[in-house]
């Protein structure tokens, strides 16, 4: 009743191509955004901005990353947080070692170095597939991770072996560092994941993204139609790293704040966000949003949300339970939908189109 | 006779061992060369010093080789797990890992409890058959037909829940492994050779022979009994398998159940060298190289696979370690098996990857 494309007429090519072709989308999308920019501030306090949007938005834009290569492209990652970890180093060298540039294009260009750092652990793609793949992106993760603890060029000899977040002003109002407002944080987390999203998405639906989902769908087949495999398999790594590290410096410098940098970007937030793009939807943007939703907000639902509803639970037996709780619905989420939460929300929307006469 | 004449010279540059045999050559004498003629001596440092260090102490460099072999056997035996497992159901078990840890821990855990210490490894024996049972009904069974990546995705499920199941049981502290009450070995034996002591820890002489003795028995079992043979046939094909009426539920759980044993038993080996305790579970990690280098299909390519792995990673990180900062043990494996990968993509052992359009 209220999702009817009936009456919308496309006049022109253009509005035959368009990625939100149904007006009701597009006012969605309007909501959405409305919500994110202005309800979210006004609405929510610093705890939930910070411990629950900055997150999800940095979860996001990293899902999206690893979307691009193993939902897109088909090869299974498993360094993700080792690249964003080399977004976060690269970060914190560009803007020690030149003070006076603006931090967001300098968390912009970091993402080109992991991007190169992800073309050279692409390289094996070439020759290897699947699961022999997957194993082989562990040699990234553990070698980065070995690197930003000994590499003390990297935290520039820092007697602590942590980086530490200076303070950055965006306009005259500071964006990093202590004195950072929560809100400015999650305005500029927005923006660029805003920014990032709406690339990602002219890149999927564009002659590139055509070519990746061939190489996916079967990379001989896609050779011999004249995609060349070289360019096509380590675009994908160079644009999902760039993304990638995108995230990590965000994580750092509009997060966490640094001190952790050694230990975050482990194996576990590897796995994390591939759970994100598995459970979100492999080769879905909106999935991506989806699964980072999920799987960083259950961690501080179990953690608030039960003694809220009156189970009393110890830190140490609540992350137990977490753990159970999510293996065992990353189980069922594959049981009961194997294509993520995007395919459930298609399924939704047909639903809703039919709604109350369907039939 | 005059074609004989006529008929060119072998090309010895086709054979593929020739042509990668001359390149190592000519890499050695170019690094000799270097070595020589380098100033600073970084060239010296990494191609000719640690050689030397090896011919100056051969007590040390057999310390280190039987080092690796014992940590080669212990990443071999897991390997193994996933073999098992990847053979019989085409799914790569992520769990392997944490059901080594699980079996260890249920052992300890119920040992801690008052059972005496052969019922306890039986009554574990019992928990991670109904485990297999567990798996293959709630987790496998749905999920048939599935994309690889979905039941990976689904092992990783499996792997969440015992690390929150096995920790909220036992709990999250480090264990002593029971090695008194179930007969291993302790203390070491000294050799005179080479002009030193290599020391030898019992415990890594039992686990070598137990590992030994344990995969003649898989081996044996895999190619004698009737279970064996249909282990293979559903590992060929699984539609053919059916066909002739293997009932594919009944050996995933057998599957799993053995890989559960083995699970086990490494568990007790690893847990008898070091303690019990989930940090295990990042150790296991290293069973992935292991699996790549040998393929993931070849039960002679896990054992291999591991020893090269581990002789290579310690002799890596013990005369080349310091010169980049020491700590390469967490990485060097992976960058060894990705070498082997770039020659042979489907490992040393694997079945050849045939592709079709």
């Amino acid at each position: 009743m209220f999702y009817r494309e009936a009456g919308q007429f496309k006049s022109t090519y253009a509005a035959d191509m368009a990625v939100f072709p149904i007006r009701q989308d597009r006012i969605g999308l309007a909501i959405i955004l409305l919500i994110a920019f202005i309800g979210i501030p006004l609405i929510g306090n610093d705890f939930f901005i910070t411990s629950v949007m900055i997150p999800f938005l940095v979860f996001s834009l990293a899902a999206i990353g690893l979307n691009i290569l193993t939902g897109y492209t088909g090869l299974i990652s498993l360094g993700t947080a080792a690249f964003m970890g080399v977004g976060a180093y690269a970060c914190y060298k560009l803007t020690t070692a030149f003070p006076g540039v603006n931090i967001i294009v300098l968390i912009l260009v970091s993402g080109l170095f992991s991007a190169a750092i992800g073309v050279l652990f692409g390289l094996p793609s070439l020759r290897i597939k699947g699961f022999y793949l997957a194993v082989a992106t562990l040699a990234a993760q553990f070698f980065l991770q070995w690197a930003f603890v000994r590499v003390p060029w990297l935290f520039n000899y820092n007697a602590s072996g942590a980086i530490e977040v200076p303070q950055r002003l965006l306009f005259g109002i500071p964006v990093t560092g202590a004195s950072a407002s929560p809100e400015t944080r999650y305005f500029v987390c927005l923006c660029l994941v805003i920014v990032m999203t709406w690339f990602a998405s002219n890149l999927v639906h564009g002659k590139i993204g055509r070519s990746w989902m061939a190489v996916r769908d079967m990379d001989i087949a896609a050779e011999l139609m004249g995609i060349k495999l070289l360019n096509a398999k380590l675009l994908a790594f160079a644009v999902s790293s760039f993304y990638a590290g995108v995230a990590g410096a965000m994580m750092i410098f509009l997060w966490y704040g640094g001190g952790e940098a050694a230990d975050v970007f482990n194996i576990r937030l590897s796995f994390n966000i591939l759970f994100m793009v598995i459970i979100g939807g492999l080769g879905s943007l909106i999935g991506s949003f989806f699964g980072a939703a999920f799987i960083a907000s259950l961690p501080t639902i179990m953690k608030f949300g039960l003694p809220a509803l009156g189970v009393p639970m110890s830190g140490a037996t609540a992350e137990h339970v977490t753990f159970m709780l999510v293996g065992a619905l990353i189980i069922i989420f594959l049981i009961v939908e194997p294509h993520g939460l995007a395919r459930l929300w298609q399924i939704g929307k047909q639903k809703l189109r039919t709604w109350p006469f369907p039939y | 006779m005059s074609d004989v004449a006529a008929r060119p010279a072998p090309n010895l540059l086709a054979n593929p061992w020739i042509k990668a045999g001359l390149i190592v050559a000519g890499l050695i004498a170019a690094a000799m060369l270097g070595a020589r003629l380098d100033g600073s001596g970084t060239l010296y440092k990494i191609f000719i010093d640690p050689f030397d260090q090896m011919a100056a102490a051969p007590d040390l460099l057999a310390q280190t080789i039987w080092e690796g072999l014992v940590s080669g056997v212990l990443y071999a035996l897991i390997a193994l797990g996933f073999v098992l497992i990847f053979k019989a159901s085409g799914v790569f078990n992520f769990a392997q890992g944490i059901m080594v840890v699980f079996a260890a821990l249920t052992l300890v855990g119920l040992h801690e409890k008052g059972v005496p210490a052969w019922l306890a490894v039986i009554l574990t024996l019992g928990v991670m058959f109904l485990l297999a049972v567990a798996i293959e009904r709630v987790v496998l069974r749905p999920l048939v037909n599935q994309p690889d990546i979905i039941l990976f995705m689904a092992t990783f499920g499996i792997t969440y829940f015992l690390i929150g199941f096995g920790e909220s049981v036992f709990g999250g502290s480090p264990k002593q492994m029971i090695a008194d009450q179930l007969y291993l070995p302790k203390g070491a034996i000294d050799l005179k050779i080479l002009g030193g002591l290599v020391s030898l820890q019992k415990i890594d002489i039992a686990a070598a022979i137990i590992a030994s003795v344990m995969i003649a028995v898989l081996a044996l079992f895999f190619q004698y009994t009737r279970i064996g043979r249909a282990l293979r046939a559903v590992a060929d094909s699984h539609k053919a398998a059916l066909s002739v009426g293997i009932s594919l539920n009944q050996i995933w759980v057998i599957v799993w159940f053995t890989a559960g044993i083995v699970a086990l038993i490494t568990g007790i080996m690893w847990g008898a060298r070091s303690d019990v305790s989930f940090a295990l579970e990042i150790v296991a990690l290293k069973a992935l190289p292991v699996l790549i280098l040998g393929g993931f299909t070849s039960i002679p390519g896990a054992i291999i696979g591991g020893l090269i792995i581990g002789i290579g990673e310690k002799i890596g990180e013990f005369y080349w370690g310091p010169l980049i900062g020491g700590g390469i043990e967490s990485w060097l494996a992976y960058f060894i098996a990705l070498g082997f990968l770039l020659f042979r993509p489907q490992g040393l052992f694997g079945d050849k990857i045939i592709e079709r359009i």
